[in-house]
């Protein structure tokens, strides 16, 4: 099966304007693949770039030099030079993403939030809702927040929403930053169970994962960002 | 002569948000079931717009397209000509160089200042919208609620009143007017209301394209999340394609696909909208994001 997702000698720094222009050089020649049905996770300690890696593969994160190649409907696409719209469309399509914190919209219900997804390609609202509520039952979200929008809800109730709506799509390709930062064991194993079979259908996944019990049950493959940190020198 | 303290040259090229077209074009969906992406043309293309007051910049050297069903916010403070180029883009200003090209709905291009005056004013009123950021300069504000809406309805034709007070009572309800207000004037409703009652005017004629200038501008916080809350919705719902000119960052963040940043008349960055807030690179873009209050 092709290699869904490249990664080639992309380097990315950040230039602070109002700080005299000093600039950050965050990564270097980063460089690595992923493969479908495997789980591969970004390790090394806070600030080594490992969200800053997953931001630029999702298009979050502007890249100065070097590739991101994603398989994108049969064709190869290179998203360090992509426009906005084709960032877009590989969003819609091909890369879900479960980011840390939900950006919540006001007035929106948690079934719409984590359906949306679904609906941006085309599932009709209500099995796309259906869908939702399967998934929060099963990640013990209490019934009572489905239809509340989750502006007000806790941190593990608000990551469930997350993890809901990344898990929704039957992507190609999922990102996961730090998806279990603030659920309790039993909502872990939930999370484990459903990264298992996003892998058995053919899903490549790319995720940090803080806890290290978990990174051991659910990582084919460490990726070892410290190798990419910049060099002083330069 | 620079009065800045910056070294940046005085007509920086624009910061293209991720790349150039170089790479190979994208294929469509290919007979998986999903929609198509959409239409791989843009609606609206402007090339070299600029805009001069005299000896005054309103805006130089503009080229944007705006594709089906995209929400592209234009930010920037006053005076960076955002509203100058909403107006050029939009032909409610003929601009001092450049074109305009849209392309109609039997899929020609035309030149929209080469349209004729009676052409241009269907297009107007039909397949375009205009929200505008005080409600009075959109609406007829001594007709009734209902007039309001059905009088953009008949521009299109519609003749039978039953059917064009049907559709705009539906209309109302759909922005969250109370049924029985069909008969008010929009003098006696409230800042917000007037605003949603300006959107139902506008969306009546199911249009591809709508402009909007500052639509939250004036309005309390609360009533604000409501609206744009609203526009969120009907955006997704219908399709549209908007340009939605703010200086509100997180209007920008919560309603827009893209953004342009403008200053001095120049655009001087364009991309993702979340690339843009969460790494942006032109130096006033930086000072701009973080600029915004936490609340």
């Amino acid at each position: 099966m092709a290699v869904p997702l490249i990664v080639s000698d992309v380097s990315k720094s950040f230039t602070m304007h109002l700080r005299g222009g000093v600039r950050i050089p965050v990564v270097e020649a980063v460089h690595f693949s992923i493969e479908a049905g495997q789980c591969a996770v970004l390790s090394g300690p806070s600030g080594v770039g490992k969200s800053s890696i997953l931001k630029m593969v999702y298009g979050n994160y502007a890249v100065d030099v070097g590739q991101i190649l994603i398989r994108h409907n049969g064709a190869l696409l290179d998203l360090a030079r992509a426009e906005a719209r084709q960032v877009m469309a590989v969003r819609r399509d091909t890369i879900g993403y479960v980011s840390q914190f939900l950006r919540a919209v006001p007035r929106v219900s948690a079934l719409d939030v984590a359906a949306e997804p679904l609906v941006q390609r085309g599932t009709d609202p209500e099995t796309a809702c259906r869908r939702a509520a399967e998934l929060f039952a099963r990640l013990n979200l209490p019934e009572k927040l489905w239809e509340l929008p989750p502006a007000t809800f806790s941190g593990g109730e608000q990551q469930r929403v997350n993890i809901a709506r990344g898990f929704i799509t039957d992507h190609p390709v999922l990102l996961l930053d730090e998806p279990t930062a603030s659920l309790d064991a039993a909502n872990r194993a939930v999370v484990v169970a459903m990264i298992g079979e996003k892998k058995a259908d053919g899903v490549a996944l790319l995720g940090i994962f803080h806890d290290a019990e978990l990174r051991e049950a659910v990582a084919d493959r460490i990726i070892d960002v410290t190798g990419f940190a910049p060099q002083k020198a330069a | 002569m620079m009065t800045q303290g910056d070294s940046v040259s005085p007509h920086p090229e624009p910061i293209e948000g991720r790349g150039e077209t170089a790479n190979p074009p994208l294929r469509q969906a290919q007979g998986d079931g999903l929609p198509a992406l959409a239409e791989e043309k843009p609606l609206l293309s402007a090339s070299g717009v600029s805009k001069f007051y005299g000896s005054r910049i309103g805006c130089e050297d503009v080229s944007i397209d705006i594709w089906p069903g995209e929400v592209v916010a234009v930010v920037g403070e006053s005076g960076s000509g955002k509203t100058t180029l909403l107006n050029c883009i939009s032909t409610r200003l003929m601009p001092t160089t450049g074109t305009v090209a849209y392309r109609m709905r039997d899929g020609q291009i035309r030149d929209l200042y080469r349209m004729g005056e009676a052409e241009r004013r269907f297009l107007m009123r039909t397949d375009w919208g205009f929200v505008h950021q005080n409600p009075a300069d959109g609406l007829r504000m001594t007709v009734s609620a209902g007039a309001n809406v059905g009088e953009r309805l008949m521009a299109t034709g519609a003749r039978h009143y039953g059917n064009i007070r049907a559709t705009a009572g539906d209309w109302l309800g759909r922005v969250e007017i109370a049924e029985d207000r069909i008969d008010d004037q929009p003098r006696a409703f409230s800042g917000g209301m007037r605003q949603r009652l300006q959107i139902a005017r506008n969306l009546v004629t199911g249009p591809r394209l709508v402009f909007m200038d500052e639509p939250t501008g004036g309005l309390d916080v609360s009533v604000q999340a409501r609206l744009l809350d609203l526009l969120r919705g009907l955006v997704t719902d219908l399709g549209l394609a908007v340009v939605v000119v703010t200086h509100d960052l997180a209007v920008a963040r919560l309603l827009s696909h893209r953004m342009v940043v403008m200053k001095d008349g120049r655009v001087i960055e364009t991309g993702l909208t979340d690339r843009v807030l969460d790494d942006p690179r032109a130096p006033y873009t930086q000072l701009l994001v973080s600029s915004i209050l936490q609340a």
